[in-house]
């Protein structure tokens, strides 16, 4: 289950470096999950596929270029289809190669399960990132800039007209953190086993 | 060299690399229960910074970037190689990373021991990767300005990580709401210290 009890994000902690950089607005953040699930599930399958080859004492660098391999063709087929956001994502798309989700995913689970098992640990934990990334990417959108998709829903529902004004808090680095943080602090009083002693 | 000033100080407080960027943040909650252990890191990542954001602006001048290829025949004037520079710039820092283990080791093995089982994870850590990404979208104009790029945002990265290790030092004598011990109030103190670093923004030397 990796959607809830072991998200990589929020009990795992891993993957944390992108997550919070692209979630300013939604469109980037849906991009950026997209993007993560795509490259660990392939990843994930290719590693497993050839898991009984690799020499170990240079797995990690096999790993490497198998990712980054990945990433490359990624970052070709956002900057074809979709430029602005590839601009909007800038470096972030390059660094899901040290994102620790794929590498962690890879030495743990890839490197000993069969191919299908494989494919299918990816997409959940990339799911499970995603959840992460698109709730961020809804609550700082609505609250920080008072849109959704770009589309102004605060000034539809004339909200600044009674006096309602943007949280620009919420657009700027720091509010990521502190909204991870409470995401983790009600996910961990629902699931008390989570907690650390 | 005023301008060499100026982005080393830039580096270090508005675009700090873990407060406005988050990079390097896996290790940087891994890794940042003890003071002694978070310099250790802090400066084997400054180092690694130092040495391969420059090897990596090289290597895009002469080889990556549009047109780069020139000095080689003037035919290649038109080659881009710049799809292949993420790749190119994970394996410089592999092969720098695993060449600096092994200098370490034989001239220093005190600092080896300091630093040696750091020096492994500095491969996958994003702020490195990270440093030369953005070395390359920036376009810094010369080596100088790279270096000070460099060593600036090491210098910012061991920072942030000493400056969370020692509130989470202190963290252990007081009383936490038991859901947010360990990760989450962690996160919420990064949060809290990067508002802090949020008022250097707009600082120009």
């Amino acid at each position: 289950m990796p959607f809830s009890r072991e998200n990589p994000i929020t009990v795992q902690v891993l993957g944390i470096c992108s997550c919070l950089a692209v979630t300013a607005q939604l469109k980037p953040a849906v991009v950026m999950a997209v993007s993560v699930t795509v490259v660990v599930a392939l990843a994930n399958l290719i590693i497993s596929l050839i898991r009984k080859t690799i020499p170990p004492r240079i797995r990690i660098i096999v790993q490497l270029v198998v990712v980054s391999m990945l990433v490359v063709l990624v970052d070709q087929v956002l900057k074809a289809y979709l430029y602005d956001v590839s601009k909007q994502l800038s470096v972030f798309v390059g660094l899901i190669i040290t994102n620790c989700i794929v590498m962690g995913r890879l030495e743990a689970f890839a490197m000993s399960h069969s191919p299908l098992e494989s494919l299918c640990d990816g997409v959940g934990n990339g799911l499970g990132y995603s959840v992460i990334l698109v709730s961020l990417g809804f609550i700082r959108e609505l609250f920080g800039s008072g849109s959704l998709w770009g589309y102004p829903v605060c000034e539809k529902l004339g909200l600044y007209a009674a006096g309602y004004e943007n949280n620009g808090l919420m657009v700027m680095p720091p509010m990521a953190l502190i909204l991870v943080g409470v995401i983790i602090w009600i996910q961990r009083s629902r699931n008390k086993d989570l907690q650390e002693k | 060299m005023q301008e060499m000033f100026n982005i080393f100080v830039r580096s270090v407080f508005v675009d700090n690399m873990v407060f406005s960027f988050f990079l390097g943040m896996c290790s940087y909650l891994a890794v940042s229960k003890t003071v002694k252990t978070s310099l250790g890191l802090g400066v084997a990542v400054t180092f690694v910074l130092l040495v391969t954001v420059p090897v990596n602006y090289l290597l895009n001048k002469y080889v990556l970037a549009p047109g780069a290829l020139v000095w080689m025949h003037l035919s290649c004037s038109q080659v881009d190689l710049s799809f292949l520079s993420t790749i190119m710039f994970i394996a410089v820092i592999a092969a720098i990373v695993q060449m600096v283990e092994m200098v370490v080791e034989k001239f220093s093995p005190a600092l080896y021991n300091a630093l040696g089982i750091f020096l492994p994870l500095i491969a996958v850590n994003c702020a490195v990767l990270g440093g030369s990404l953005f070395m390359q979208e920036r376009a810094y104009a010369n080596i100088g300005e790279v270096t000070a790029f460099a060593f600036g945002s090491g210098l910012g990265w061991l920072l942030a990580i000493v400056g969370i290790a020692a509130i989470r030092e202190k963290l252990r004598y007081s009383h936490i709401p038991p859901a947010l011990k360990g990760v989450g109030i962690t996160f919420i103190i990064t949060g809290l210290m990067g508002i802090a670093f949020m008022s250097f923004m707009g600082i120009k030397i």
